[in-house]
């Protein structure tokens, strides 16, 4: 009997915190934990393979929620390996005690599950749930390290990420009132296959109303402008492997649960369009990130900013929807995750090496160290969408329906665009090259995940398997 | 039939209103404990009704995680911190009460006015519970807003909260209200612990938030 995937990948990461929260040895939980990622992606990969089982009240799959898992599953597995060797500079430099550190693993796990747990969810309140777990695994995380600047970040992600998760239980609450009286009480009125096949029956004014709670809600999770305020720190403050995990997965998730409830509200013809609302508040979030990009210092800092500006774009691109517009917004969210934790897995190595996060005080890392530092240079060059890495095809693509669709868009689109790639390649330029500043003591550190992800990155720029572009048209035609 | 209990039901919604109110003139931290735990009293009466009209049962249990966890529990830690903080004395500036009457009073029209005409379909006890829980959740955001004290913030959310769970309450036959109550109060424990945990006061030396702000490493 071949095991059934979806159980594989909702049980591995449960089963690993509990065992990685008995583990006291570190480097045998690091290895725990790295083994368990690796198995929950293995289960992952088998899911676009095996027969499905029908959709239950709970649980199901489908081909949308399969691309999330296995991007989910992969860049947990390569986040973990990084993070064996980043938290074992944190201990040999005494940052993090050992008690820490196993509170830690043990979270990172309880993570990647609510995640897990979040996408095959077949249910509005299940996924709610789920959503609400994964974000209070992170907040703890985020405090791990106790200074005055981490704490105040993990306040302000616990009290904006809540308020947040409110507002979106208060959306679903007004989807169920709107399923009820055409679909009947009781689970049924929550359970998305059941939504999806009545939601032209629904009352669309409260269908709208609904929207906006959830847009605002999970839109909060997305980390879109106005309401990115606790990212930034999040994203500076935490553990290196919890920005790239945050930037590559939790975003996306917060962005899968948006999907979803954007196809009830397409499959009403009396509901307002959701695509303007996602499109304003993508062009506002890429705006409003790019200008902010030209005054950070912080090296984490800025590329948690350049996160809020691809959230844009992909919410951009999913709200002009369209076959065109949705393949465009799946590659680009596709290309940004494997990108930004791969620039998160330089960056966290330069700052343990350099012991600042503080641009001025780092220089020349190509020359101290090339390996790391020509890493970071082709990460920066492909998140800002230059050939020949995947985010250009994939911005190409967004720009390009834009184009299609309404010409000053595309021209707001190419301002935000080009305004962030010069921020960007500006600030780097002093950090990679130029005299060496900072120290220059050798690394110990996981190349394995930083070059993977840059080769599946520069591999999708030039040739995308045809197998993986008729997956990706296939979901954009069904997302409408 | 239902005249009296759709009345009861509905004034318990507003007394939740009046309570959300209450929470933003007191400049006080007891004495906003004390709303609170008012606050979660009325809910938990409030579920309590529901479940009986409704005929739904697992809706008792949610009135009693209100009462036990929300209207006696949390007050009591919460005082405990306010006491063990030493900031039980201190007056809070809430910042003009009289234009932040005004707003929740703004706000409880506005979620009138949107509420009621969308869920002119619905069934009429959800039809007023859910515009009264929109005004208790919004006027929960705006205490949140108003203060700048870690304590009293998460007193506004806990209203905040309370608004929702009426709302899951009224909704007639929505599952997982239970859970989701579970799920809020794990929440919830996990901020006032967050509190205690991490030590505000020690790192801080105030749980003034405004505080906190100058921190952020030159805002880099």
């Amino acid at each position: 009997m071949t095991p059934d995937p979806v159980s594989g990948v909702l049980w591995v990461p449960p089963i690993a915190a509990a065992l990685l929260a008995a583990i006291p040895a570190y480097r045998v939980s690091a290895i725990v934990n790295v083994v368990a990622s690796g198995i929950a992606l293995m289960f992952a990969l088998l899911l676009p393979l095996a027969d499905r089982p029908g959709a239950g009240h709970l649980l199901f799959v489908d081909d949308l929620n399969v691309v999330f898992i296995v991007l989910n599953s992969f860049v947990g597995f390569t986040a973990s390996i990084f993070s064996a060797s980043y938290i074992e500079h944190e201990l040999e430099t005494g940052r993090l005690a050992p008690m820490q550190v196993r509170y830690y693993h043990a979270m990172f796990q309880l993570m990647l599950f609510g995640m897990n747990l979040a996408l095959t969810a077949n249910n509005i309140g299940l996924m709610w749930v789920a959503v609400e777990l994964a974000t209070l695994a992170t907040v703890t995380i985020v405090g791990l390290y106790r200074t005055h600047q981490a704490l105040e970040a993990a306040w302000k992600y616990f009290i904006l990420g809540s308020v947040g998760i409110a507002l979106a239980l208060f959306g679903t609450i007004l989807v169920y009132l709107a399923a009820r009286p055409s679909v009947g009480e009781g689970m049924d009125a929550m359970v998305w296959t059941t939504l999806v096949a009545h939601a032209k029956d629904f009352d669309p004014s409260l269908l709208n109303i609904a929207f906006v709670f959830l847009l605002l809600g999970y839109g909060t999770k997305v980390g879109l402008a106005p309401l990115h305020a606790w990212l930034p720190d999040a994203h500076a403050e935490g553990p290196t492997p919890i920005s790239a995990v945050l930037s590559g997965l939790l975003l996306n998730v917060a962005l899968y649960a948006l999907l979803r409830f954007k196809i009830l509200l397409t499959g009403n013809s009396h509901a307002i369009a959701p695509g303007p609302l996602m499109m304003g508040l993508g062009l506002l979030s890429l705006l409003f990130a790019a200008f902010m990009l030209y005054r950070r210092r912080d090296i984490k800092r800025m590329f948690a900013y350049s996160s809020i500006e691809h959230m844009g774009i992909v919410v951009f691109a999913f709200g002009m929807a369209g076959p065109l517009g949705n393949f465009a917004g799946l590659m680009q969210m596709t290309m940004h995750s494997l990108t930004k934790s791969a620039i998160f897995f330089a960056v966290g190595h330069l700052t343990q090496v350099k012991r600042t996060q503080w641009m001025p005080e780092i220089g020349g890392v190509t020359e101290s160290h090339p390996l790391l530092g020509w890493g970071l240079v082709a990460g920066v060059v492909a998140i800002v969408g230059l050939p020949p890495f995947g985010v250009f095809m994939s911005e190409f693509l967004v720009v390009s329906s834009a184009l299609a669709r309404d010409p000053i868009l595309a021209g707001v689109l190419m301002l935000g665009l080009l305004l962030s790639l010069g921020a960007l390649l500006l600030r780097v330029t002093d950090v990679a090259f130029g005299p060496v500043k900072g120290p220059a003591g050798p690394v110990k550190a996981a190349y394995l995940p930083l070059f993977a992800h840059l080769a599946l990155v520069a591999m999708a720029g030039i040739w995308l398997p045809p197998p993986i572009v008729a997956w990706f048209q296939h979901v954009a035609r069904t997302l409408g | 039939m239902h005249g009296i209990s759709f009345d009861i039901a509905h004034m318990l919604a507003g007394f939740l209103v009046l309570a959300s109110f209450s929470m933003l003139y007191q400049v006080r931290l007891y004495a906003l404990l004390n709303v609170l735990a008012l606050h979660a009293f009325v809910l938990a009466l409030s579920v309590a009704w529901q479940a009986h009209i409704q005929d739904a049962p697992h809706l008792y249990i949610t009135a009693l995680i209100a009462l036990g966890f929300k209207a006696i529990l949390i007050p009591w830690a919460l005082r405990k911190i306010v006491f063990r903080l030493g900031i039980h004395r201190e007056i809070e500036a809430v910042g003009g009460i009289g234009p932040t009457m005004l707003a929740g009073m703004a706000l409880v029209a506005l979620s009138l006015e949107v509420m009621l005409p969308v869920t002119a379909l619905a069934d009429p006890v959800a039809r007023e519970d859910i515009a009264l829980a929109l005004s208790v959740v919004l006027i929960g955001l705006l205490t949140m807003v108003t203060r700048r004290n870690a304590v009293s913030q998460v007193v506004g959310f806990l209203s905040l909260e309370n608004g929702i769970i009426l709302a899951a309450a009224g909704a007639r036959g929505m599952p997982l209200v239970v859970e989701i109550s579970v799920a809020f109060s794990v929440l919830v424990a996990c901020i006032v612990v967050g509190i205690f945990l991490f030590r505000i006061r020690e790192r801080f030396d105030s749980v003034d938030v405004g505080v906190m702000d100058t921190f952020r490493g030159g805002q880099g």
